[in-house]
């Protein structure tokens, strides 16, 4: 079917706009976030770990909400950060949020259920894998 | 048009260029720039009550409907209503389906499926090819998103355009020109930390950089500027050497030392305190991670004197610093 063809051969694209209502999530910052589109998904909680596993133009699923999440989300190319649980971080951070144009949404749902509902939706994972014994 | 009641307002440069810009984009663009491709298509024999289904989930109000791989007609919600009227939830598509099918070319620009939305009052065109293949579909918030991500990369082009300071490289002689940025860093102070690597990372790009190569240099320029809030005594400095085939970066501090270089290079070897962790620091996977980005890296530590860490990243002739004569 046509359908199956498409999801073959095309990179997914989902506009931000429809993840946030998938997760029922509150947009906190962010300039123009309604056409940022996002290619797949990425869970941490260990900066490093975004900085080593997520690819650009991932969605970051964080239960983190101090500046760093902002600051290490620009670094990676993240290209919006979703914070769990129901978490809302500190005026300072959304300032950040704001300055930097990075998305930055709450969620009353924990990291396991976020994940299971946007790759049921066809999201795919944006995590590079760990090569055996070493990264790369 | 000609509304009387509408307040005379001036029209600025800003307005003339923008509304010109955003008209040019719609004859610019082409349909299959804008139209959805991942679409839902439908088969002639599928009950009214699977259409609703298959809508509720995907989000969509209409679809085009499909037989031997031919476009055959199109369903909306108001369809599905109609149908639903009138009791028949388990009647099929095909009876309830539009089949005067109005459809876009993937190769008309954006500026004819206008039209065609302000002509025929529809809310969506299904979009074939030069075939007459099915490709995807058009509503007109395509449009508007389509236009909006167009006007979102030429601010970015023009900030590279107004920012691009490699003519330096090329303008200034000598027998090696560098651009060197300096940042003092604070020991503790996490509320600004990352922001050296920010504006390093910002530099680079508008310097022309692409993104991967301003994403490598970021990641580990970062997590080196963590390293001197999180472990150093009194902070330290960070220097980044641009030149046009290469760049150096470094970061500077007075102590307190690393015992054993080796045992820190290793993932997952960590002094950092619960407190840093907590934070998503200290995981021990810093160096790794800057080793991971960079072409050469080298530590150098003395206890109670100081490290100094030196991370470089050799440029492909294609992501050099220099004017390629365009």
């Amino acid at each position: 079917m046509l359908y199956d063809e498409w999801h073959a051969n095309e990179w997914v694209f989902m506009q931000l706009k429809e993840i946030v209502e998938i997760i029922e999530g509150k947009v906190l910052s962010g300039c123009v976030w309604e056409t940022v589109e996002i290619q797949g998904g990425c869970g941490a909680d260990l900066m490093s770990d975004v900085l080593a596993a997520a690819q650009p133009h991932a969605l970051l699923l964080t239960g983190l909400c101090n500046p760093q999440v902002v600051r290490t989300a620009q670094m990676a190319d993240v290209a919006a950060i979703v914070l769990v649980r129901g978490k809302v971080p500190a005026q300072e951070v959304i300032d950040l949020a704001n300055n930097e144009c990075v998305p930055l949404i709450t969620t009353p749902y924990g990291t396991f259920e976020l994940c299971g509902r946007l790759y049921k939706a066809g999201l795919p994972s944006l995590e590079r894998r760990i090569a055996s014994g070493q990264d790369e | 048009m000609s509304d009387d009641a509408e307040p005379r307002r001036v029209m600025t440069d800003a307005d003339a260029h923008n509304i010109s810009r955003v008209e040019e984009l719609s004859y610019e663009l082409k349909i299959s720039d804008v139209m959805t491709r991942n679409i839902l298509t439908l088969t002639p024999d599928m009950q009214i009550v699977e259409v609703l289904e298959q809508f509720r989930q995907m989000r969509i109000s209409g679809a085009p409907v499909v037989a031997d791989g031919k476009l055959i007609g199109i369903i909306s919600l108001e369809d599905l209503i109609r149908a639903m009227e009138r009791g028949n939830s388990h009647a099929r598509a095909r009876s309830y389906m539009s089949t005067d099918v109005t459809t876009v070319r993937s190769y008309d620009s954006v500026v004819t499926a206008l039209e065609a939305f302000g002509r025929l009052r529809l809310g969506r065109f299904p979009v074939v090819d030069e075939t007459g293949r099915l490709v995807g579909i058009l509503t007109k918030g395509d449009i508007t998103s389509g236009t909006l991500k167009a006007l979102q990369r030429d601010y970015q082009a023009e900030e590279v355009r107004r920012y691009r300071a490699s003519h330096l490289f090329e303008d200034i002689v000598s027998d090696r020109t560098s651009l060197i940025l300096r940042y003092r860093i604070e020991q503790g102070d996490f509320t600004r930390g990352g922001q050296a690597s920010s504006f390093i990372k910002r530099a680079l790009l508008r310097l022309g950089a692409n993104a991967q190569l301003a994403r490598r240099c970021g990641i580990a320029i970062y997590e080196a500027e963590m390293n001197l809030i999180i472990h150093t005594t009194h902070g330290g400095v960070i220097w980044v050497e641009i030149e046009p085939n290469q760049i150096s970066m470094a970061t500077i501090d007075d102590g307190p030392g690393i015992p054993d270089v080796n045992l820190a290079r290793k993932a997952g070897w960590s002094t950092a305190t619960a407190e840093v962790r907590e934070m998503g620091f200290g995981a021990g996977m810093g160096l790794k991670n800057i080793e991971r980005c960079v072409d050469e890296m080298n530590i150098e530590s003395k206890i109670g004197e100081g490290t100094r860490l030196d991370m470089k990243i050799l440029l492909l002739p294609e992501e050099s610093f220099r004017e390629t004569g365009s």
